[in-house]
């Protein structure tokens, strides 16, 4: 099943670098004009076209794309000749990184939440929780990151406002560097999965087996933790793939107000400029990471829940 | 403004002293922030040192090392630290050599010779001489190239070495301006291998030894021990981020991530003023705001309705609203009070919706229907200035109906394609560079598409004219023409706002030809 899985998300793949080309071939103007900008000429466009490529058309060099990425070569950048897998292997792991760091605040942070949550609800905890959450995820990701800044920088001068970061850069100083992006994204993605982990356990506890438990005296919190999660994992672990697709392929707008050298931010400027085979290398990118993560949390979905385990 | 210039020119040529040039400026109704250099203190002596870090407004993955495609300021920050060109133009506007020695034109303006400085040494050891200065241009000229330096260079008839270190250069044509051509920012001099150079290898002459270049993100250099110009290029070490955010680019500034920030955001560059150690400058250059019309096109074909268009517009009220007063009003031609020929005599035009229903009226289009194409790629406020006008316009019965474009592709699918529309020009330093680029007839960027018989005949004459008198006669003449007769508005000329550290130290007079000292930042400016 997973190899099926698997065949046909090479397919999906493959789809979507054709969606993603005809998109960028639909835009206006190419990136000879795009980069020549204001100093374009017709002389000079239609020179640096023959240099690119681009007086080729549009199926001829779409072949040839897909017949490189299929050996393994995804060309260079026609803006600045640097080899694809380079640029975006560079980008695609900046990016991971800022992910990882958030994921691994969020997801332990939305869990407890949510497991206090599903224990004192309906409670003054509860609903502070809940309205915070929901007043984070609320407002927009830059109003969210201008508002520390604010804070966390210009005032109180704790953490740097951006994350410039080059290679001489370490371990501890890129996690420095990146703790107020990954605070912003964490209350981003944290209410999402709270309410999740929330509702799953609620949902669950008025079933008869969790009736059976508490009229065997067993604690709350025994309850929830022993009996309730172990039966919520499924839909708790989609939310929480979900969002950590969303971590690494939703951040662009983290990424331009931090300054951080990251995937979206690339793909963002080679479309803004036309630049068709770094566009479609990291859609691909994109895409696998959805794709991968999806079939994921099915495995883990099978794995975590006793009834699919062992079927009967 | 001429007087504040003569004014200026004393004061830094310490011929007035401060206080009697405060004095003067402020008769004049100028306070001393117009003025570039004033805000800070008389020139000290540079010293070495320190790490330079720069935020600036432009970056982009997409961007190249090769001369044919800089194109922002970001390219061109690189472009100064690493390369250097014949010639460049100094803090008043003037040409100077820079790896030429020395340069001299025939009677004619016709053919020019340019002596090499000698000891000049490449970042990769190899010497400066002629054939590298050949390689370079060669690299904008020709069938294969996609220099926009491309059509300056189409005045070249022949450029040959004679010797190692003279180039003559033969024009089909005078041109007095021609070492200003031959310092276009694009015709960085690179060293050549086999009578090619390599244009993205990064090895120049300049100041700074490229140390790692990461399109879009950030670019660092280390000082050239062995730079021809001892007094220049301070830093130990320079590093370019591109903080394309205006709000990033100004947190970095004010808290410390960064020593020095162009393109500060004119809505709240009061607030950043009044942060202590934080030195806001501002320079007058050629940068100017335009709203090209289609000469070839109706209604705009009749000059009636152009001069009826342009007494529609409330200047001063743009000036103070879309630059926020960082500015000077603009009248209707591209000479910017920088300039040396600006026509300072010329009278400004003003709003006057009497003599645009006369134009009207003349025109037999007294119920006048238009539509004006704005986007914000044009110029930063492009929309907000569209729409003043449209208000504006509407006293004389005008309707300007704003059309709001996508920034994204304005340059290949709005500009010079719709008839009336909203455009920018950094400006030339010479009158001729700015004439021949956007209003000669049949020119690649007449905007316009304006051909006006008198103007061109000037325009030749003028520009194989070394005499100083004659040609500010004809330079005169050229900007009433254009005012009066061509299809372009100039609502404003904009100032260049940036701002540094208060322990980053600049000389006295900052260059305007382009934002943020002539993008010279990082060779002419220390730290304190």
């Amino acid at each position: 099943m997973v190899a099926q899985r698997l065949v046909l998300g090479l397919l999906l793949i493959i789809a979507v670098s054709l969606i993603l080309f005809l998109s960028v071939e639909l835009l206006p103007g190419d990136l000879a004009e795009e980069i020549l900008g204001q100093g374009a000429t017709p002389e000079t466009v239609a020179a640096f076209r023959r240099e690119l490529g681009l007086d080729l058309p549009p199926h001829e060099r779409y072949i040839n794309w897909l017949f490189g990425m299929l050996q393994g070569d995804m060309g260079t950048s026609l803006a600045n000749k640097r080899p694809i897998a380079e640029l975006v292997g560079a980008r695609f792991g900046n990016t991971l990184f800022l992910a990882t760091y958030a994921a691994v605040i969020a997801v332990p942070l939305a869990l407890t939440l949510g497991v206090l949550a599903a224990l004192y609800r309906n409670g003054i905890y509860d609903r502070i929780v809940n309205i915070v959450t929901l007043t984070s995820i609320s407002s927009p990701e830059f109003f969210v990151a201008y508002i520390l800044i604010l804070f966390f920088s210009v005032k109180f001068g704790w953490l740097p406002s951006i994350a410039n970061l080059g290679d001489e850069h370490g371990f501890a100083e890129r996690v420095y560097r990146l703790t107020l992006p990954a605070v912003t994204l964490t209350l981003v993605v944290v209410a999402h999965m709270m309410r999740m982990t929330r509702a799953a356990i609620i949902n669950l506890l008025a079933s008869p087996y969790i009736e059976m438990a508490s009229l065997k005296g067993i604690s709350k919190t025994r309850i929830i933790v022993h009996h309730a999660l172990p039966n919520a994992w499924a839909p708790i672990i989609n939310v929480i793939v979900i969002n950590l697709a969303y971590l690494i392929v939703g951040v662009v707008v983290v990424e331009f107000v931090f300054v951080y050298p990251g995937l979206g931010q690339l793909m963002v400027d080679s479309v803004s400029k036309r630049d068709l085979p770094v566009v479609q290398a990291s859609g691909m990118v994109f895409a696998g990471v959805y794709i991968l993560l999806n079939l994921s949390a099915d495995v883990a979905a099978i794995l975590t829940n006793p009834r699919l385990l062992h079927p009967k | 403004m001429s007087k504040i210039k003569e004014l200026e020119n004393l004061y830094t040529q310490g011929k007035l002293s401060r206080r009697s040039f405060l004095a003067a400026t402020t008769a004049l109704g100028v306070t001393a922030a117009a003025v570039p250099g004033l805000g800070i203190a008389p020139a000290r002596a540079a010293k070495k040192g320190g790490r330079l870090r720069y935020g600036s407004a432009h970056g982009s993955t997409t961007d190249s090392l090769d001369p044919a495609t800089y194109e922002n300021g970001y390219t061109m920050a690189v472009n100064y630290s690493i390369q250097n060109h014949m010639g460049e133009v100094d803090a008043n506007g003037a040409i100077q050599p820079e790896l030429a020695q020395s340069w001299e034109a025939s009677p004619d303006a016709k053919k020019w010779v340019f002596k090499l400085r000698k000891g000049v040494e490449f970042h990769n050891g190899k010497s400066l001489e002629a054939e590298d200065v050949l390689a370079s241009v060669a690299h904008h000229q020709g069938k294969d190239t996609k220099s926009p330096a491309k059509s300056l260079l189409k005045q070249v008839k022949s450029i040959k070495a004679d010797g190692k270190d003279t180039i003559v250069v033969e024009l089909e044509a005078g041109n007095a301006d021609f070492p200003y051509i031959m310092s276009d920012y694009h015709i960085a001099i690179k060293p050549s291998k086999d009578g090619k150079i390599n244009p993205t290898d990064g090895i120049g002459t300049g100041g700074y030894v490229l140390e790692k270049f990461d399109p879009g993100v950030r670019t660092t250099f280390k000082r050239n021990p062995n730079y021809f110009k001892s007094d220049r290029a301070n830093f130990d070490e320079v590093e370019l981020i591109s903080i394309i955010d205006v709000a990033a680019r100004q947190n970095a500034l004010t808290t410390g991530e960064v020593d020095a920030a162009d393109r500060i955001d004119l809505k709240t560059v009061h607030l950043l003023k009044r942060k202590p150690g934080i030195n806001v400058m501002e320079t007058v250059g050629f940068k100017h705001y335009t709203f090209p019309m289609r000469t070839d096109t109706a209604p705009y074909d009749n000059n009636d309705i152009r001069l009826a268009l342009k007494y529609l517009l409330k200047r001063d009220e743009m000036v103070k609203k879309v630059l926020r007063g960082h500015g000077v009003a603009g009248n209707d031609h591209p000479i910017s009070p920088s300039n040396q020929y600006h026509a300072k005599d010329l009278a400004q035009r003003g709003y006057d919706p009497d003599k645009a229903k006369f134009h009207l009226k003349k025109a037999g289009a007294s119920n006048l229907k238009v539509q004006l194409s704005a986007a914000d790629a044009a110029y930063p406020g492009a929309v907000d200035a569209a729409v003043l006008y449209q208000a504006s316009a509407a006293a004389a019965g005008v309707e300007i109906e704003v059309v709001r474009e996508p920034n994204d592709g304005y340059w290949s699918n709005v500009w010079m394609k719709k008839a009336w529309g909203a455009c920018y020009w950094g400006g030339r330093p010479t009158e001729d560079w700015m004439f021949t680029t956007a209003y000669a007839a049949g020119g690649s960027w007449n905007d316009t598409f304006w051909k006006h018989g008198r103007f061109n005949e000037l325009l030749v004459a003028a520009r194989a004219e070394l005499d100083v008198a004659k040609r500010r006669t004809m330079y005169y003449e050229m900007q009433e023409i254009v005012s009066n007769d061509g299809g372009v508005v100039v609502p404003m000329f904009a100032n260049y706002v940036f701002a540094a550290s208060d322990k980053v130290a600049q000389p006295s007079k900052l260059a305007g030809n382009w934002d943020v000292d002539g993008m010279k930042f990082a060779e002419r400016w220390w730290f304190a």
